[in-house]
């Protein structure tokens, strides 16, 4: 396991534009595999277009405390990038006229921001109906300042949505690092003890699944039923669903597939597993991602492609509804990873 | 043309079999399909079962496939270990239950 994320390393993976090279080359530029577009194109699906906004995802910064093998982010506790108060305020200036009803907060850990738990309270005042975190548990033994977090989610309702690789410790150590499956154990019993993820309760608490190395998800129905059986017999943890997730090769995780000599049969599973009725559903048709320092990105991964939304206008502090709802969605063949099987986004299966 | 009998990326033309012979290959795989749904069985027990067979078959494209598919559905190392023990407990008993044919033959020819 690195301790460094790719852009300490200098490794040229950190470099987006190398990402693109390598995803449009080999396979795909000797026509062995179809780019993502002519897909699509096949199907009568391109281009992609989004649908009503609903969703704001907020990379509140790459900050993390882990250094997970597969983080698409490249996030480390490395990484300075945090986004400001001034762009936080940006982003609930624009809440009040989307009509967005969720914030979605991501990160790297997104609690490591110092205005954080600020961001959060603002949010629910400003009326949006849910907001999720996107915590790696281990955050909150990490240091005392965070202990009192899942009494602060309980609090203002949020949503807790929790990385949780396999319900064995040796499967999910190999990928998130040492000692993870312990200190996520010990907070999901915080979580538990004050509510969160209870048969019943209100304060939701979801685990997000991804394969711990080159293959895909498995049936998300199935693996809920396995994961709750073995948390609650060994550990008597509860929680509500689980989304499984499949790793986009991009990053972190495309680095392993090259490292590994899996990239290409990886992409031939992929492109196999195809699922055009997943399409329809991807969650850049109702997302629209937000970087640290304000840019607007069709997703997450996008984000991080530095493929910013195809607009004439692309920064938060400019935001303009009916503008944004024309553009067309910038693809690549790392979108295969959204279409495969059921399909995947940050709220699991879409097909 | 490869220069070994085996071929990993093989695997992957599968499917092209049906060109040969269509109504036969999509027969087969309409039959693969089937017997791989959740049943009396689950589809996970199916997959250990898979696994084990693709042992005792000796088949390095089924090992390819069903130890992906086994990681697919969450089963662990120590699952997929017992399967195939499993199905060399059955290979090796099969081999040495002949052997009662040996005594039989020693006695019957012995003085």
């Amino acid at each position: 396991m690195q301790l460094k994320s790719l852009k300490k390393r200098e490794n040229e993976l950190a470099n987006a534009k190398r990402q693109l090279e390598i995803l449009s080359n080999g396979i795909f530029q000797d026509e062995e595999l179809p780019t993502f577009r002519t897909k699509l194109a096949a199907q009568n699906q391109f281009p992609l277009r989004p649908k009503t906004l609903e969703i704001l995802q907020i990379n509140v910064g790459y900050m993390c405390n882990q250094v997970c093998g597969h983080c698409h982010v490249d996030a480390g506790p490395d990484r300075k990038e945090i986004m400001t108060r001034q762009t936080m305020q940006q982003c609930l200036d624009v809440i009040k006229q989307t009509g967005a009803h969720t914030l979605d907060l991501t990160g790297g850990a997104p609690e490591m921001n110092p205005d954080f738990r600020w961001f959060v309270e603002e949010a629910t005042k400003v009326g949006i109906k849910e907001v999720i975190v996107r915590s790696n548990l281990t955050i909150i033994n990490a240091n005392k300042k965070y202990n009192d977090l899942p009494e602060f989610f309980k609090k203002h309702g949020v949503h807790v949505i929790s990385s949780m690789p396999h319900w064995t410790e040796g499967k999910t150590d190999q990928q998130r690092g040492d000692g993870v499956f312990n200190a996520s154990i010990k907070a999901l019993k915080m979580l538990n003890a004050v509510g969160y993820g209870m048969p019943g309760s209100d304060l939701k608490l979801d685990l997000v699944y991804n394969p711990s190395g080159a293959f895909l998800p498995g049936d998300q129905t199935a693996l809920e039923a396995d994961f709750k059986k073995a948390l609650l017999s060994n550990f008597e943890i509860q929680f509500h669903n689980l989304f499984s997730i499949t790793n986009l090769p991009i990053s972190r995780f495309l680095d392993y597939l090259i490292a590994s000599e899996n990239y290409e049969d990886y992409m031939y599973n992929l492109v196999a597993a195809f699922n055009p009725a997943a399409v329809a559903n991807v969650m850049c048709t109702n997302t629209l991602s937000v970087s640290w320092d304000g840019w607007l990105y069709d997703c997450d991964f996008n984000q991080m492609l530095e493929l910013r939304v195809d607009s004439a206008v692309q920064h938060i502090s400019e935001f303009n509804k009916d503008l944004l709802s024309k553009r067309t969605i910038c693809i690549s063949q790392h979108c295969y990873g959204c279409t495969a099987g059921a399909g995947s986004s940050c709220q699991g299966t879409v097909a | 043309m490869s220069n070994t009998y085996y071929e990993p990326s093989d695997l992957r033309k599968f499917g092209a079999i049906t060109e040969w012979s269509k109504e036969l290959g999509e027969k087969f795989f309409d039959y693969y399909g089937k017997v791989f749904e959740e049943g009396a069985l689950t589809a996970r027990e199916k997959s250990l079962i898979a696994l084990a067979v693709s042992h005792v078959v000796k088949c390095p494209y089924c090992i390819d496939a069903y130890t992906q598919d086994g990681l697919k559905r969450g089963i662990t190392k120590e699952e997929m270990m017992e399967a195939v023990h499993a199905g060399a407990a059955i290979e090796s008993g099969a081999t040495l239950v002949h052997s009662v044919q040996m005594m039989n033959k020693y006695k019957k020819l012995s003085m």
